[in-house]
């Protein structure tokens, strides 16, 4: 008969429990550590990767086809004005899908002819073609935009933040306003452009009611463009000397959506940051776990002396306390996932964001902590192997 | 003639030092299936070193010794374990229960790795528990088990798997004089029963009540009664 030392798989998983059951308190303990780490790790990843898709989103639905084309970049010029025949000159760029131009008129506008005339509120009066919302993507909070019309009326659009300054957000179609000696009816009432913000802040008219009233001689000061967007490249490319063939070198081309692509890999920059934290706390963790076993193995040597004295092989003993601090870091693990997602889930939540959490932050979290469980288990895994079992057991 | 069991031939230990400590020097002992022998000695006497020779828990430095039939001196520590596993039960001064578990999960432990299901080793720990009398202490955990209970606990561990000899180191070191007592009755009773046993004590009254006395003194045996 051959004698042979076996444990069975379910069992080595018992023993490895042994310790995590004989002191609860401290294995929860240890394990916190490595559900720091997962869970911030998890959460960066959640929430970068959350408000990223809210950015794509925004993107996507603003279009990244929209150019605005301005006056300016030589210096000791000034002017800020484009010329008069650059929209005309533009639409006719043959990937260009609408044009729409903006000036402006020296005026400021009051809620009542009552307002003394220095309380302007920053608002500033615009003129913008009718194409100007299509262009733009916008949508209109209230009323209509703008219409060409062979009779300039006194009427004005309004953006938003300049409808809030201006007390008339609860449009009943009945509001007038001041500018510049006049009263002028509000047709309607826009929405914010994500694309233009500077727009939010004004009040717009038709240029034909601008050139009656103040004289307006159809000068952009910039003119927003839709093109196709295979096309852009070379768009971008003609725009300055077809906008201004004398000057080109004045004549600024810029792509508002530019600005949420940067923000989007600005974000990447810190989720790798944040995520180097995460890790430094996850390494914390597991040097906890490490520290915990040794002073385990340090403890229960009169159990591993009795555990030699029953059979156990040292892969045995080894076997156990790699089991242990494996159990340890995966309880850890998984606590930290589901924190980790909670947490992004919640503050996506206030965020208005689609919580998405990415299968990589999921399994990544669980893999790094089983790999730091293995290597925190270790050594303490080897010293408890390597006690002779008379020595463990006199000590005890 | 009767089997031997466990036997060792010029059993040297030493251990390092200037000048060495010689633990053992030259025991030759036989023990025989079905005795119960008491090994005393004051402290330092070597009897300790000599029980965890015989358990195979430690190696000698000259000598052999054979456990089951098996020269053990030169297998490999893991088939040391295999021995230990297969045909050695241990009792110890200190009990060694696992805290938080039940007395018959602890006696069950005593056949863990034997690769013996646990289901089985269950029933086989409710058998040991009855030949103990703690049957209906079972599902008790140990702390909530007397000292004298915890060491009779520890006895079922040590002959739950019928192991060819029993090695207790002072079992009843850590015993009142009525758990003392109880404990060594229950030795009695189970060599009484077949079991062949070896207990290590100072204690010579509890040695009395064995029917071999070996007594050692300076690493060597210096007297071996049987009684009468």
């Amino acid at each position: 008969m051959s004698d042979r030392s076996a444990l069975r798989p379910s069992d080595a998983m018992r023993v490895s429990l042994v310790g995590i059951k004989t002191r609860t308190t401290r294995a929860i303990l240890s394990a916190l550590g490595i559900t720091i780490g997962i869970a911030s790790m998890v959460a960066v990843l959640g929430l970068s990767e959350s408000s990223k898709s809210d950015l794509i989103a925004s993107l996507d639905r603003l279009g990244t086809n929209l150019l605005v084309v301005e006056a300016g970049g030589g210096i000791g010029f000034g002017s800020g004005t484009l010329l008069e025949t650059a929209e005309d000159m533009v639409s006719r760029i043959g990937p260009v899908e609408s044009v729409a131009a903006v000036g402006s008129v020296e005026a400021n506008v009051y809620r009542t002819d009552l307002v003394p005339s220095t309380r302007s509120g920053g608002l500033s009066v615009k003129v913008a073609s009718p194409t100007l919302l299509d262009t733009l993507g916008g949508s209109m909070a209230e009323g209509r935009f703008l219409i060409d019309s062979p009779d300039p009326l006194p009427v004005v659009v309004v953006g938003s933040v300049a409808a809030d300054r201006l007390g008339i957000a609860d449009f009943d179609g009945s509001a007038m306003l001041w500018v510049e000696d006049q009263w002028f009816g509000v047709i309607g009432i826009m929405d914010s452009l994500e694309l233009a913000g500077n727009l939010d802040r004004s009040v717009l008219m038709t240029e034909a009611t601008a050139a009656t009233i103040f004289d307006y001689e159809g000068i952009p000061e910039s003119l927003y463009i839709r093109s196709q967007p295979e096309f852009i490249d070379s768009v971008i490319e003609v725009l300055p000397a077809t906008a201004d063939p004398e000057n080109p070198d004045q004549v600024q081309v810029a792509r508002p959506t530019d600005a949420l692509e940067a923000r989007a890999a600005a974000e990447g920059a810190f989720t790798a940051l944040f995520l180097g934290l995460g890790l430094v706390a996850l390494v914390v963790g597991g040097v906890g776990v490490a520290n915990v076993m040794v002073i385990s193995v340090l403890e229960r040597r009169g159990e591993i002396g009795l555990r030699r004295a029953l059979g156990a092989t040292r892969r045995h003993v080894a076997v156990q306390f790699l089991g242990e601090a494996l159990i340890l870091a995966t309880i850890g693990g998984v606590a930290g996932v589901a924190l980790g997602a909670g947490v992004t889930a919640a503050y996506s939540a206030t965020r208005g964001w689609t919580t998405l959490v990415p299968a990589i932050a999921i399994w990544g979290g669980l893999g790094a902590s089983l790999l730091i469980g293995a290597i925190a288990g270790l050594y303490p895994a080897r010293r408890a192997a390597r006690l002779a079992p008379t020595e463990a057991l006199r000590s005890a | 003639m009767t089997d031997v069991v466990l036997s060792t031939e010029g059993l040297e230990k030493s251990y390092p030092g200037t000048p060495p400590v010689r633990a053992l020097r030259g025991v030759d002992l036989l023990i025989e299936a079905g005795e119960a022998v008491a090994i005393v000695g004051p402290s330092g006497s070597g009897k300790s070193t000599l029980l965890h020779m015989m358990g195979t828990l430690d190696r000698p430095s000259a000598g052999s010794i054979s456990v089951a039939g098996r020269q053990v001196q030169d297998l490999t520590d893991s088939e040391l374990s295999a021995v230990r596993a297969n045909h050695i039960g241990f009792v110890f001064q200190q009990f060694h229960l696992l805290p938080g578990y039940s007395a018959r999960d602890n006696v069950a432990d005593g056949v863990l790795y034997r690769g013996i299901e646990l289901e089985e080793r269950r029933e086989m720990a409710d058998r040991a528990l009855e030949l103990v009398h703690l049957q209906d202490r079972a599902g008790h955990v140990a702390e909530k088990l007397s000292g004298g209970e915890r060491q009779r606990v520890a006895v079922a561990r040590a002959i739950v798997g019928r192991p060819d000899i029993i090695l207790a180191d002072e079992p009843t070191g850590n015993l009142d004089s009525k758990s003392s007592a109880a404990v060594v009755d229950l030795l009695r009773d189970l060599n009484d029963g077949g079991m062949t046993l070896v207990i290590i004590t100072h204690d010579l009254e509890v040695a009395g009540e064995f029917p071999r006395m070996v007594e050692l003194r300076d690493g060597e045996i210096i007297s071996d009664r049987r009684a009468a």
